[in-house]
Order: C-alpha cells, then sequence, then structure tokens
C-alpha cells in the first residue's frame, strides 16, 4: 500500500517542482490526444451526421461497421500504422514511425470510429419531425442540420469526450507507433509502463495521476460548455 | 444553440491547428532525419531496464550529433527489425541467432561490446534446492520437483539462453510450472517474484530491481551462463532508407574509449559493482576466464 502512498506523494512532488521531463511528457499527452481527438471530430461529425439523416444502401451495415469500430483495439490500429509506416511500407519514405504524427495517425483512427457512431445514435434519437419542422419553417438544410446538431449538443460533447478518453488512455498503438522515445514520443501511459518495468511504481503511479487529473481538466472544460443553458435568440 | 456548436467547432479547430503547428515541426524534425543525423537502434530490454542506455545515448547525441531513436524489444524482434531494414543498429544478446543472421549477408560488421552474466533467481525458500549447483544440474531439479519456472518466452536473447539451459539439462520444460510471460526482464521478474517461482535474468536488470522483488540469486558464475552483447551494423542491403553512416557512428562510439570507460562505470556507485563489464577489442573466446 505504501506504494500508492508514495505515488501519490511524487505525483504531488513532480507536479509542483515542475520535473522538466514530467513536462514535456503531460505536454506531449495532450498535445497528441487533442490533436487526434479534433481530426476525429472534424472527419466524424459530417460522416456520423451522413450515417444518421442520409438514406442510401447499406446504410444498416454502415452503421453496424462504425459501431463495431468503437471497440477497435488499439493494438491493431497501432500494428496497421506501424506496418505503412515501416521504411518498407507504402509511405516508409516519409520517416514518420516514431514520430508524434505517427501517434496522432493512430489515435485519429482509435477515435474516429467513436466520434461517428454517437454522433450517429445522437442525431437520431431526435425526433425526427424537428427536422421537417425546420424546413417548414423555411430553413435552409444547412441551417436546419446546425439547428439539428445544437438540439444533440449534449451527446455530441459526450462523443468528443468519449473520443478522448479513449485515446488519452491507450497504450498499445501509442508504443508500437511512437516507440516510447525519450523525450520525443514518450506520453504518460507509455511512461507508467516503462516506469513499471523498471520497477519504479510510485513513478508509474504518479503518471498515472498525472494523467487522471490532465483527462479530467480536459472533460471538465468540455462539461461545462455542455451543460451551459442554451442561449435561444 | 448555434453558440454552443460554434464553440465546439472553434475548440476542434484551435487544437487542431496548434496540433498542426506542432505537428508541423515535429514533422519537420522527424522528415529532416532522413538528410540529417536520425538513426534508429534495435536493442534489447535489459539494456533500457537497467537504465545503461539513458546514460549513454546523451552522451553519443553530444559527441556525435546523432540523434538515437530506441527501440527496446527482445533481441529475436531486434534482429529481425534489422533484417527488415527498419533498423539501422542493433545491440543485442543472442550469439548464435546473430551469428546466423551475419551469415545471411545484409550486415556490414559484428563487434563484441560487453558482457555481464545470466543468473539463475528464485524464492529465498528454494523448493527445488539449486541453491550453489551448476546451472544445468539446476535445471534438472527444477524440472523434477515441478517448481515454477517463469520463462520470458519472447525470443529474447534470454529467453534463448535459456532454451539452450534446458537443452543442456536434457528437459523438455513442459506442464502447468513452466509458465511464459511473453514480457520483458523486468515484468518477467515480477511474475517471478509474485509467483515464487524460478527464472534466468541477466544480472543487471536483476540488480537494478533486487529492492522491490523477493527473489535470490540461487546459481550464478557458471560460464554457461555468460552475456554478451555486441553491436551490429545494418547495410543497405537490409532496406534502401537504412543509414550505414549512423549505424557505424554509433558502432565506432560504443566500443570506443569513451561509451567503454562509461560501460565499465555504470552501476557502480549505486549498486557496488559494475553491472556490464567493456570488452571492446577483446576474443570473445577469453571473456569470463
Amino acid at each position: 500500500m505504501d506504494v500508492l502512498f508514495n505515488g501519490l506523494v511524487d505525483a504531488i512532488r513532480l507536479l509542483l517542482t515542475g520535473d522538466q521531463d514530467s513536462w514535456s511528457i503531460t505536454a506531449l499527452t495532450l498535445r497528441v490526444s487533442l490533436t487526434a481527438t479534433a481530426i476525429a471530430l472534424l472527419i466524424g461529425l459530417p460522416l456520423g451526421a451522413t450515417v444518421a439523416l442520409a438514406r442510401f444502401p447499406g446504410r444498416r451495415i454502415a452503421l453496424a461497421a462504425v459501431n463495431t469500430g468503437m471497440g477497435l483495439p488499439p493494438v491493431v490500429v497501432g500494428l496497421f500504422v506501424t506496418v505503412l509506416l515501416w521504411r518498407s511500407g507504402p509511405v516508409g519514405g516519409l520517416g514518420l514511425l516514431y514520430t508524434p504524427t505517427a501517434m496522432v495517425i493512430a489515435q485519429a483512427a482509435i477515435a474516429t470510429p467513436i466520434v461517428v457512431a454517437l454522433v450517429a445514435a445522437a442525431l437520431q434519437q431526435v425526433d425526427p419531425d424537428f427536422r421537417v419542422q425546420m424546413r417548414a419553417l423555411g430553413a435552409t438544410p444547412i441551417r436546419a442540420l446546425a439547428a439539428l446538431l445544437g438540439e444533440a449538443r449534449l451527446p455530441l460533447l459526450a462523443a468528443a469526450m468519449a473520443a478522448f478518453g479513449a485515446v488519452v488512455s491507450e497504450v498499445g498503438a501509442a508504443q508500437m507507433v511512437g516507440g516510447n522515445l525519450a523525450g520525443q514520443t514518450r506520453v504518460l501511459t507509455t511512461a507508467a509502463v516503462l516506469a513499471t518495468s523498471r520497477g519504479q511504481f510510485s513513478l508509474a503511479i504518479a503518471f498515472g495521476l498525472i494523467l487522471l487529473l490532465i483527462a479530467f481538466a480536459v472533460n471538465l472544460s468540455l462539461t461545462l460548455i455542455q451543460q451551459r443553458q442554451p442561449v435561444l435568440r | 444553440m448555434r453558440r454552443t456548436l460554434t464553440v465546439v467547432f472553434a475548440w476542434a479547430a484551435a487544437v487542431l491547428l496548434a496540433g498542426c503547428g506542432t505537428a508541423a515541426t515535429s514533422g519537420g524534425t522527424a522528415s529532416k532525419p532522413t538528410v540529417e543525423k536520425s538513426l534508429i537502434l534495435a536493442t534489447t530490454t535489459s539494456t533500457q531496464d537497467s537504465g545503461l542506455l539513458d546514460e549513454l545515448l546523451p552522451v553519443f547525441t553530444r559527441d556525435s550529433g546523432w540523434q538515437v531513436k530506441t527501440l527496446a524489444v527482445g533481441s529475436g524482434q531486434a534482429i529481425e527489425l534489422g533484417r527488415r531494414g527498419e533498423a539501422d543498429a542493433l545491440l543485442v544478446h543472442s550469439p548464435a541467432a546473430e551469428t546466423e543472421f551475419v551469415a545471411e549477408g545484409s550486415v556490414g560488421s559484428r563487434r563484441l561490446v560487453m558482457h555481464n552474466d545470466f543468473v539463475l533467481i528464485g524464492p529465498k525458500a528454494d523448493p527445488a534446492e539449486v541453491q550453489g549447483t551448476s546451472s544445468a544440474e539446476a535445471m534438472k531439479k527444477i524440472a523434477a520437483a515441478e517448481a515454477v519456472f517463469i520463462s520470458r518466452g519472447d525470443e529474447s536473447g534470454t529467453h534463448a539462453k535459456e532454451k539452450g539451459l534446458w537443452s543442456k539439462a536434457g528437459v523438455t520444460p513442459d506442464g502447468s510450472w513452466y509458465q511464459s510471460t511473453g514480457q520483458g526482464m523486468g515484468e518477467t521478474l515480477r511474475v517471478a517474484s509474485e509467483k515464487a517461482g524460478y527464472t534466468l535474468s541477466d544480472r543487471a536488470t536483476y540488480l537494478a530491481q533486487r529492492g522491490t522483488l523477493a527473489l535470490d540469486v540461487l546459481s550464478e558464475g557458471d560460464p554457461g551462463l555468460l552475456n554478451v552483447y555486441h553491436v551490429i551494423e545494418m547495410t543497405k542491403k537490409a532496406g534502401d532508407l537504412v543509414r550505414p553512416d549512423g549505424a557505424k557512428a554509433f558502432a565506432d562510439w560504443i566500443v570506443g574509449p569513451s561509451a567503454q570507460q562509461l560501460i565499465g562505470e555504470f552501476g557502480r556507485a549505486k549498486f557496488g559493482q559494475p553491472l556490464f563489464i567493456p570488452d571492446a577489442g577483446k576474443d570473445e573466446a577469453t571473456l569470463g576466464q
């Protein structure tokens, strides 16, 4: 148990003393995971809206596919991205493997299906009459869609949080495509795994606590946006 | 409603822009290495878990200007990465596999760097009574007693050595007492400690973690337990993007006097004994004598 206590003390000490390595690991974690989440949102919102609202053949299969994608194992994504980025792979010449960019690519691939599936679910639960009403009131399709997205803002922000939570906490893909290089691609999860394998349990727990803390900070800011009273004009 | 939506999109866009900015700079430093000086070193978990690389690599980068991307994997995977041209230099300890690999012809040179030794460790209670026996004898006794043995099971250099010891003892390990973790040395030591099992470890990783383990050294010092590390340079024959210049710079440096001195001093202050013994330029046959 004293390991847990020492971990807590270490975490506070790391946060207060501003240990250079821990700060850069934390900053990189935030940078990679927030970028990946943002890319997933930009791709996932329109895709999710399409799957939810458009009528096209194979729509149900597409829906089932994205729902499956929510459970995409990070290790599988990591392996796939690694093989693509290998020197002998199709885009190996870019030298992207073991860089933060590679980690963003892998994490965006993990987060996108989550966003698509949750956005689709969110938009489908809005009363179908809502869109008809909007159109009847003379709204352009774009305005109608914007209103619809506004109506579904609670689950939409939940989608962003789920996506961020999934990528910030995953270790398989980050380890494989990033390589856990000190000062270059070491993030909180891979640093915690390394500290554990070195027998530095307090340090590992400290990294874990910092991870929880930043996940909380990000989710808190999203929740504050989510819970704000809608402004009707 | 629209405002909330705007906030979400603004947030996403801002993060994305910030991300692109940094990604672009990191992409810049990442794509430069193909022109600039960056090499990939595939090595074993023991050199990373013991902390040796943290000591050596910053000095190498300062001395030579080469950035090093280190992949700490088992020796088997390290050799495979070299074979595919995914790594430029290898620092490994699986001599039989290395000799075979060198014979394939894509290797530039293979040079002796350092050694330490493997130790057979297990619970203090020592249920199979292997304390003080030779390694082959100890393996026989463990198998006969069906005492829990935790194997790396990951085709690493340590795993290769362990398999060699079993065959020297004339035993095929099989049954529920023989368990395989498939993980690195640090993790495997942890499992052995928790399950009160025996395992084979390199001395450096064991010493570095001894404080957190309920395991003792039970058999050591046998010539069959030598753990020898070589540096291998890859050539363009393994792949077009291999950096033989980086491989040569690293290999020349690690067998050079300054690195050899660092290796000899590493761990001395903390453990009272060096974790690795520098061997550059020696004849492998004379080691451990």
